[in-house]
């Protein structure tokens, strides 16, 4: 276990101190919302309407934005080859790696959202549900999004490549996550779908892993 | 048999006359078919428009079979290690894209006389969208990794993700879009078809798998050739 925690630890150091942390995905995050009203028109009805899925769509994006410096850089310079030898096995490895992820990006994303979401209009009463589903949903982003990292370790075209095969597996969380908000808007059952995007990403959790290990080994070999 | 056809040798001994036969079975199935097709009476709700049905039910289909083909040659690919499994694999992809754009487009062109619309978001179309998607990623990851034996255990990886992903993705999409609206509307459970309508979408299915099943053994073929070719290449350069 003390293993998991010096990877985890050597993650986190290393996203605060080259990649500025979260700073990067809050920015995106912020200009989406902003650009938002500016391409669907500053009618306070009309964004209201679109608020919490626009948010959950513009999270989904974000979150995609440091997924390229997830395995590359530690793939370039060989620490990668060195995770690989080492005691611990590589699916611990990228398992540390998605949830320092999740802890720099995903969390502050979260944070985020809800503000996102009143901003562009939605109820105030939305919001504790707004930041819960994207907390939740930002486990499955992590981990899903990490195998589209592995897989495209060693081609020159990382971030759009990892983007064309992440998004369609995003499919699912976009579509529980913002099912569960419309349902909790409209009073209806929302549990199903916060049960649900859950169960997506505890999937991701458990089975993100051992493809991201594979792909690793793959790209190492 | 498919234990001896994973000898590339007998593979391409076999597929030498294999591709030509389906190829000539898909013609006459084709054939058959789209005859049988317009001599069916048009549908008394579909008018003429029941025609383009017998082209897009069976591309429908063949994405999805096409894709299973895809799953089970990435798996061998993966665990046996097997230079033609994975061959098959990356050949199977652009040749179910096809069937899927085959499916998405007809099915636009069918939708605009009939639903009034070229487009909706409806739980299938929207589950084929991403299966579309899905190959184009597939065949993007191919085509980014240089180093060929790589290229084919990422595709194999990605594959088997897509395997557990896109049933959630068809149950995640009929989920929402019954959370959202009833459109079973456009799904008007008709009485049990015609035989004269069953009897041309089955022909034109049987045809697509064979058409299918030729172009596959072919883009194998070609595919033995060139790492052939590159084989020789090298040798000859000493």
């Amino acid at each position: 276990m003390t293993g998991f925690g010096v990877l985890l630890r050597r993650e986190l150091a290393l996203s605060w101190g080259g990649g500025g942390g979260p700073l990067l995905a809050l920015a995106f995050y912020a200009a989406i919302a902003t650009l938002l009203p500016l391409a669907m028109g500053p009618e306070p009805a009309r964004l209201a309407a679109i608020a919490p899925g626009s948010a959950w769509l513009a999270l989904a994006l974000a979150s995609l934005l440091s997924l390229e410096r997830l395995f590359e850089r530690d793939f370039e310079d060989g620490a990668l080859d060195l995770l690989a030898l080492g005691p611990a096995p590589l699916e611990l490895a990228a398992f540390a790696k998605c949830l320092a992820q999740w802890i720099t990006a995903g969390a502050p994303l979260a944070v985020l959202a809800p503000i996102v979401a009143i901003s562009l209009g939605a109820p105030t009463g939305l919001a504790p549900m707004i930041g819960l589903t994207a907390l939740i949903g930002g486990i499955g982003f992590s981990f899903c999004g990490g195998i589209g990292a592995a897989l495209s370790l060693g081609s020159r075209r990382g971030g759009v490549l990892i983007a064309v095969i992440v998004l369609p597996l995003f499919a699912p969380p976009v579509i529980f996550g913002a099912g569960a908000i419309d349902a909790y808007a409209a009073g209806l059952d929302w549990k199903t779908g916060l049960m649900l995007l859950s169960a997506y990403s505890l999937a991701a959790l458990a089975l993100g892993p051992f493809a991201m290990a594979a792909a690793c080994r793959n790209a190492l070999s | 048999m498919i234990a001896a056809l994973t000898n590339p040798r007998a593979f391409m001994r076999f597929s030498r006359w294999a591709a030509p036969t389906l190829g000539a079975i898909a013609t006459v199935l084709g054939a058959a078919g789209l005859w049988l097709d317009f001599a069916a009476r048009p549908d008394y709700q579909q008018g003429y428009t029941v025609h383009i049905m017998f082209i897009h039910v069976p591309a429908a289909w063949m994405s999805l079979f096409v894709y299973g083909c895809l799953g089970v040659a990435s798996f061998l690919g993966l665990v046996f290690r097997h230079a033609l499994a994975d061959a098959a694999a990356r050949a199977a992809a652009p040749l179910g894209a096809g069937f899927t754009l085959l499916a998405l487009a007809t099915g636009s062109l069918w939708g605009r006389p009939m639903w009034g619309t070229w487009w909706v978001w409806d739980a299938r179309l929207t589950s084929v969208l991403v299966l579309f998607l899905f190959y184009l990623g597939y065949m993007a990851l191919d085509a980014a990794i240089d180093d060929e034996a790589r290229a084919s255990r990422a595709c194999a990886i990605l594959a088997l993700v897509g395997l557990i992903n896109l049933p959630i993705v068809h149950y995640s999409v009929v989920w929402w879009n019954t959370l959202h609206q009833g459109s079973s509307v456009f799904r008007a459970d008709g009485p049990a078809m015609p035989l004269s309508y069953l009897a041309p979408l089955l022909t034109l299915t049987l045809a697509y798998m064979a058409a299918f099943g030729a172009l596959w053994l072919v883009r194998i073929r070609s595919e033995v050739w060139r790492r052939r070719a590159g084989v020789l290449a090298l040798r000859a350069a000493g």
